[in-house]
């Protein structure tokens, strides 16, 4: 079909699915730090290091403890929200009556501080995760093969950002969540316990990103840094979709990551830096984002 | 003043944003069913009096007894949960929710509360405008929306800062006669009023508040009397 580009049709689709993949972890982070922005006034650096963990206590529960990877895809986000909570009612519960930078360069501060003592404890040389055996193998789809792995975290990732999403627009608690957002102390006069709501809501945050991480172990080397890398451009897609709207950040996350594959294909030597320079073209057409308000 | 019938006593309260210090030790007294208001100029410390019963300002000192329990350490969530309903002064319509949300938002603290079909009965332009989003609403459907969603919560106690400002007179008479009818089901008001006419006929007693305190009590059957002094205070 593209061979008058000089492009094999496996090719393409090929890079399709590694950018609908990454664009499925771009939209399960950028999501939770849409929500942790949203209600806590911080921006949460920590996330990457929480990824990393998510994908570290699967691989740890796997070789120390034998839990399988169906069970670590539910114990690494509940282990890693209970961490993020206490990092809440610890530490950042001090900061909201600050400027948004106090919670950035703390969060920054513990993702160092946690991603070097993984490194110090396991190198960065990186774990290997082998995919859980039911999901070995490939579909033919005719045009092209797709690994069975590949497409449940597609689908894993789509099923998990719609479900937060539907539980934000659509329920009670949602609608806490969103008049929280907006308006914390008046929300907590009408009798909402809203401090609890808020370390719940980063615990959760957590959680997500671990879930991703977990995701994440058998594709990529389990390795310490493995958030930070993968943080840089999450941050540009937030920037990009705009901080705060949640349908925003899954639709520009999968969106992203398509550029990016496409980029790949059509020209290589761009697919570095196409999310920077497409980042570079909204801050200056639109700086609140592509789905953000302008103040 | 029969302590079973009190429901609500505020004592030597003070209260402060960051460093300034706006309430001076405000004392007043609400029995069960009645409705009083609070006058004064503006930024005389009206709404601070509110936002500090409700514990939404920095730091306070003094009493509140609101059915008999002290609430002045408590957080505003449990505050609310002593059956106290706040209608703020910006009404505090929420952007992201839809009219019908915004209404359904805040949590039943009690028995008692008036259903959703009541509450489109009394104010029907609500009911058709439910799914809008909250801010596209009119400000008088605002501020009807603003008064409803603490009548559903089963509220014993409303606090409602001046719910009159800026709507035309028809809505104001609309809201007089929700007020009314409040009343009548023995709720216990504070009402914060620039407009003496809308509270002139509802209160039982009125509290002029100059500079964060207490300067003058007017009962209902004083008003003749202290006519000339209240226009005295407030003037501008
Ligand atoms: N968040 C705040 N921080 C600092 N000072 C405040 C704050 N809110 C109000 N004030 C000050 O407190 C004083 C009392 O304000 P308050 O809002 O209680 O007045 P008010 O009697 O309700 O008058 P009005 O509503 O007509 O302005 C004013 O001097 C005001 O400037
Ligand atoms: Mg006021």
């Amino acid at each position: 079909m593209f061979e008058w580009l000089g492009i094999s049709q496996q090719a393409l689709f090929g890079q399709l699915l590694v950018g609908l993949i990454n664009g499925a972890f771009y939209a399960t982070l950028s999501l939770g730090l849409a929500v942790i922005f949203g209600l806590l006034n911080i921006v949460n650096f920590a996330h990457g290091a929480q990824y990393m963990m998510g994908a570290f206590v699967a691989w740890m529960g796997l070789n120390y403890l034998g839990i399988d990877y169906w069970w670590s895809l539910i114990l690494a986000p509940l282990a890693v929200g209970l961490v993020g909570i206490l990092l809440e009612l610890t530490l950042l519960r001090r900061l909201y009556k600050l400027d948004h930078l106090y919670g950035l360069l703390l969060t920054f501060g513990l993702a160092l501080i946690i991603e070097g003592g993984f490194r110090q404890a396991y190198g960065i040389s990186g774990e290997r995760y082998d995919i859980p055996e039911a999901l070995n193998g490939a579909f033919n789809l005719g045009f092209m093969f797709l690994p069975k792995y590949r497409g449940w975290v597609v689908a894993a990732s789509l099923i998990v950002c719609l479900l937060t999403w539907l539980v934000i627009e659509r329920t009670k608690l949602g609608a806490y969540l969103r008049a929280g957002t907006e308006n914390p102390k008046l929300l907590q006069a009408f009798g909402v316990n809203v401090p609890v709501m808020v370390t719940l809501t980063y615990g959760l945050g957590a959680a997500l990103a671990a879930f991703g991480g977990v995701l994440a172990a058998p594709i990529f080397q389990v390795n310490a840094v493995m958030g930070s890398n993968i943080l840089i451009i999450v941050f540009a897609v937030v920037v990009i979709g705009g901080l705060g709207s949640i349908i925003g950040s899954i639709v520009t996350g999968i969106a992203l990551g398509l550029i990016e594959g496409l980029t790949k294909v059509f020209y290589p030597e761009g697919s570095s830096v196409v999310i920077f320079v497409i980042m570079a073209i909204v801050l200056i057409v639109r700086p609140a984002g592509l789905f953000g308000k302008e103040k | 003043m029969n302590a079973a019938t009190e429901y609500l006593r505020v004592a030597g309260l003070h209260a402060y944003y960051g460093e300034s210090h706006i309430l001076h030790g405000i004392d007043f007294e609400v029995r069960r069913g009645e409705l009083v208001s609070l006058l004064g100029r503006n930024g005389a410390g009206r709404t601070t009096t509110l936002k500090a019963i409700m514990g939404l300002t920095d730091r306070r000192t003094g009493s509140i007894m609101i059915n008999g329990t002290e609430a002045i350490h408590l957080p505003a969530h449990r505050v609310a949960r002593l059956r106290v309903g706040y209608c703020p002064e910006e009404r505090g319509i929420f952007s992201s929710l839809s009219a019908e949300e915004n209404l359904l938002l805040p949590p039943v603290v009690g028995s008692g509360g008036m259903s959703l079909d009541e509450i489109y009965e009394m104010f029907p332009n609500l009911a058709t405008r439910r799914r809008s989003q909250g801010t596209r609403l009119s400000g008088g459907e605002q501020q009807m929306l603003a008064l409803a969603r603490v009548l559903r919560t089963g509220a014993r106690l409303l606090l409602l800062d001046e719910i009159t400002e800026g709507l035309a007179p028809v809505i104001v008479q609309t809201l007089g006669r929700a007020i009314a009818k409040l009343k009548s089901r023995d709720l216990t008001i504070v009402m914060v009023e620039q407009n003496f006419r809308f509270v002139e006929s509802l209160a039982d007693r009125h509290y002029v508040i100059e500079q964060g305190q207490v300067v003058e009590t007017v009962a209902a059957d004083e008003l003749q009397a202290k006519a000339g002094l209240l226009e005295r205070y407030l003037s501008v």
